[in-house]
């Protein structure tokens, strides 16, 4: 199912729920990885997979205050920005997720080949 | 329009702009408009430092403290240049040249001081202005003064031979001029230091170059339009082509004088820094007199400063400064400086204990009175200042050998001398930062040790290098550093040491780590703080505990240690190392079946299959059977054994059966940081107990002495012996007893090494033994109840907390 925004196409992820409350999940729609963040305050935020770092899933992060604490050497990113905070590392792609109303999470990327 | 009061700063010296950080930290941004007027056209810089600019350790650029762009960062309209004629307390405004007449809610002086200028003749030209060649050194603009004339001058004479004096000395002997030190007392630094120890020093200075002439009064300045030397009361004479005066300083009270308020040595304030006639008025720093007491070094002055922000911020309107303990660090040519408190002997039955070795510039002198240290000099060798100043500070009984305070005990560990480490020393190995690059942050700014390792990110890996950045950071600050007060917090999110936030804890019945943030900081969540609030609520309420896992590091969320590759390493546990054929059978069958790529003996004595996904650790852990290594977390790990009286001819205790016991018991338990333990059925120790956080070692006698505190990782230490036993079920109780006490006082991520030297045994021995307080039965009921409440995390394989638990990458189905 797929909805088109300025040259955007809404790719559902599924239930939100797949999300733990406060943590990160790792996603694949196609070629991309991405990791979708659901926050105690039940804020989405989306960054790209892997720390431009060392490679580190985001997604098994510790998040809080709008940022995520990468696993592997405790970078950290603002989740809205993906800018790095503190340190001098490549900032994240960051992309728009959103819940819809049946609870589904949708993410808002080009249009790909499925 | 803000209804912000209108806050005035006179003074944008080191009181003055510190004054002002230390309220915008505190929120004051908020309530104040603030508006600072300074005497020299830059932004705030660390005076202290200019004989480093003199003698061309420090660049004059580097040496700002408060750069003019923090003004306009911060929201603060500073007047650099414009001095301050009046103050008009009727209209509660203040005058500077030009008409310019700015008024005030509130009005804080921090006029400093000036240089003190001893009467003499010659000094000054007709025109008014200073002979040529004469310099005081007071300001950035003396410092660029005295180095340009340097370069065409032979020989200087500085009047004075207090610190200041000789700091610009060493200056003058580094630009290559002949440097003659004059002095009116009979000895060098006599504010500081006695009279032998004043000889000694003298001595240092004549070896490194400087012609010291004491007892000389300068009655005036030689040479018709430039300086040819100076003209002492004894009637002797000095040729020189240069005079650095550097008498002393007067404080600047004029302003304060001059609309009546009280003035003495300074301008008068209570313990509130406020001035008595005028409760809108402050005064604070080197023109302040509190107590009777005018002071002249930081230390002082930004305690002062802390206590009037707390005031007029809000944040403690109670604050109150009883005034400083003088005791500082130095260094003055060079050479190691620490003095507190008093010189001489002051009242009958007072000690003196003294050490002198003047060919190599040492004098070491204690005062004692009551049995508490009341004062110190310790000048060429400040290697025991450290400790001098917590006795001092803390009034603590000294030891009866007095020689203990003096010299470094063998055995001791060694201190730190970070100063003779080269710069490309790598000093945190895990985030490679060198020496050099700690040394270039603190004199870019950093004069805390948090701001030092945000900065530079060392300390932030496995932080066992913070001691040596701490010695670095006190090196390289020359001893101006900060101590932040966050450096107490238990976690950087939530203000509160941890006493205080375990208090806050229980009295709210605080379960979550949601709940601690919302009830203590408004909600604010920090990520950084959520792992060491988990592992302190856990401790705190066991079974009771509401675990949020999102406050869970990685590894604890799926009970496994990621690698690089983001395949995670299983280690089952094998107790006290001692494992079977069925046992390694089915780790060889779980190593088959998954194709791990690595199967490791690992230091703990056990097996670690590593290479093994997210995706598959629930099944693996089915397929074992065992219970968890625990090898991945900040909890007990293992106790290794060697064999003993099992089949070893030498043992002369069961260690096997004791570390398999221990392991049993205490398995999983949480802690401030990991826990590695071990036994030895002998002292020949095979299984390293002595260098492990907790460890049993058996003696003849069938004894077991039981060791706490040591380390052979990161850092090497011995333990200590916290008491000798002789049943197996004493050490369990022992070592629960240890391990309970540091998990309710050891800050988090604190290894017991750390912990150990911090508390000191022979308390831990007071405490946990001879039960001196009477904690010992509630430490042995808490230890228990932890014990009861451990469920194996790998039983998740069988009832995961989420469905997703486990899962790697997630791919939504295509519709």
């Amino acid at each position: 199912m797929s909805n088109h925004t300025k040259g955007k196409t809404l790719h559902s992820l599924g239930p939100a729920s797949q999300v733990p409350l406060g943590e990160g999940k790792t996603f694949e729609i196609g070629d991309l990885k991405i990791a979708v963040f659901r926050t105690r305050d039940s804020k989405l935020f989306s960054t790209q997979a892997f720390c431009p770092h060392k490679g580190a899933l985001l997604a098994d992060g510790i998040v809080g205050g709008g940022t995520v604490i990468c696993p592997f050497h405790a970078y950290k990113f603002d989740l809205e920005t993906g800018k790095a905070v503190g340190n001098d590392c490549e900032a994240l792609q960051s992309y728009q997720v959103e819940r819809s109303e049946d609870g589904n999470l949708q993410l808002h990327h080009p249009c790909m080949n499925k | 329009m803000s209804s912000k009061q209108q806050l005035v700063v006179i003074g944008n010296g080191m009181a003055g702009a510190r004054f002002v950080e230390d309220l915008l930290a505190r929120g004051g941004g908020d309530k104040y408009q603030i508006v600072m007027f300074g005497d020299e056209p830059y932004g705030n810089y660390n005076r202290i430092l200019l004989s480093g600019v003199l003698s061309g350790t420090h660049d004059p650029k580097e040496i700002f403290l408060n750069p003019l762009s923090w003004y306009s960062e911060n929201g603060i309209r500073l007047h650099s240049d414009a001095r301050v004629t009046a103050i008009d307390r009727a209209r509660c405004q203040v005058l500077a040249g030009d008409g310019l007449s700015v008024p005030y809610d509130r009005l804080v002086i921090a006029t400093g001081s000036r240089p003190f200028v001893p009467p003499m003749d010659g000094l000054k030209l007709d025109s008014g202005q200073f002979k040529e060649g004469v310099f005081l050194f007071r300001t950035l603009q003396d410092c660029d003064g005295i180095i340009k004339f340097a370069g065409r001058c032979r020989k200087a004479a500085v009047i004075g031979g207090g610190l200041l004096g000789l700091e610009a000395a060493r200056g003058l002997l580094n630009l290559g001029v002949e440097t003659h030190v004059v002095h009116l007392m009979s000895h060098l630094m006599e504010v500081q230091l006695d009279g032998p120890a004043g000889g000694v020093l003298k001595g240092t200075l004549e070896h490194l170059g400087v012609h010291v002439h004491l007892e000389k009064a300068t009655t005036a300045i030689l040479g018709a339009n430039e300086v040819s030397g100076l003209q002492f009361k004894d009637g002797t004479k000095l040729d020189c082509d240069m005079v650095v005066i550097s008498a002393g300083i007067r404080a600047n009270c004029e302003l304060a004088r001059d609309v009546g308020m009280k003035v003495e040595r300074g301008i008068v304030v209570d313990d509130g820094l406020n001035c008595p006639d005028d409760p809108k008025i402050f005064a604070v720093g080197e023109c302040a007199q509190h107590r009777g007491q005018v002071y002249g070094l930081v230390a002082p002055l930004w305690e002062q400063t802390a206590v009037l922000a707390d005031r007029l911020s809000g944040r403690n309107s109670q604050a109150t400064y009883c005034g400083s303990k003088v005791s500082t660090k130095l260094k003055v040519m060079g050479v190691e400086l620490a003095v507190m408190g008093d010189k001489h002997p002051r009242e009958p039955g007072d000690e003196e204990v003294s050490y002198v070795e003047r060919s190599r510039g040492i004098y070491k002198k204690l005062v004692i009175r009551n049995g508490q240290l009341a004062g110190a000099i310790l000048l060429g060798d400040s290697l025991r200042a450290a400790s001098l100043h917590q006795y001092f500070d803390q009034g603590s009984e000294l030891p009866e050998n007095r020689a203990e305070l003096l010299f470094p005990m063998s055995g001791e560990a060694k201190p730190l001398t970070m100063a003779y480490v080269p710069d490309s020393a790598q000093v945190c190995n895990c985030n490679g930062v060198s020496k050099g690059r700690l040394v270039e942050a603190v004199q870019s700014g950093c004069r805390s040790l948090k701001s030092l390792c945000d900065a530079t990110r060392a300390g932030t890996g496995c932080g066992s290098c913070k001691p040596q950045v701490q010695a670095i950071l006190e090196m390289a600050s020359d001893g101006l550093m900060v101590d932040d007060p966050a450096a107490h917090y238990y976690v950087p999110g939530i203000p509160l040491t941890k006493p205080a936030l375990i208090q806050a804890i229980r009295t709210q019945e605080l379960r979550s780590v949601s709940a601690v943030f919302e009830a203590l900081v408004e909600g604010r969540e920090q990520a950084g703080s959520k792992a060491g609030l988990a592992s302190l609520l856990k401790t705190i309420w066991g079974r009771d505990y509401e675990d949020e896992r999102d406050a869970r590091f990685i590894n604890d969320r799926v009970h496994a240690n990621v690698q690089k590759d983001r395949t995670f390493s299983v280690v089952p546990r094998i107790y006290g190392g001692v494992t079977s054929a069925a046992e390694l059978r089915r780790i060889a069958d779980v190593a088959d079946k998954y194709s791990v790529p690595m199967v490791k003996i690992t230091g703990g004595q056990r097996i670690d299959l590593l290479g093994i996904s997210k995706e598959n650790l629930p099944r693996v852990w089915q397929d074992l059977g065992m219970p968890s290594g625990h090898a991945y977390t900040k909890a007990f790990r293992t106790c290794k054994t060697c064999v003993g009286t099992e089949f070893c001819r030498y043992g002369v205790g069961d260690s096997t059966s004791l570390g398999i016991k221990i392991e049993r018991r205490f398995q999983g338990i949480e802690s401030p940081h990991k826990m590695k333990l071990a036994t030895a059925g002998c002292p020949r120790n095979c299984s390293e107990a002595t260098t492990k956080d907790l460890g049993a070692v058996a003696v003849e006698g069938g004894r077991w002495e039981i060791y706490v505190g040591g380390a052979a990782g990161s850092r090497v230490r011995k333990g200590d012996i916290l008491c000798v036993v002789d049943t197996h079920e004493e050490v369990l109780k022992f070592m629960g007893r240890f391990m309970q006490f540091y998990r309710e006082n050891g800050k988090y991520l604190e290894r017991t090494y750390d912990f150990v030297e911090r508390i000191g045994i022979e308390r831990l021995r007071r405490l946990l033994v001879d039960d001196a307080e009477g904690v010992s039965s509630r430490l042995d009921e808490e230890i228990q109840a932890a014990v009861d409440a451990y469920r194996d995390p790998w039983e998740e394989a069988l009832q995961p907390v989420h469905p997703t638990q486990f899962s790697d990458v997630l791919v939504p189905s295509k519709t």
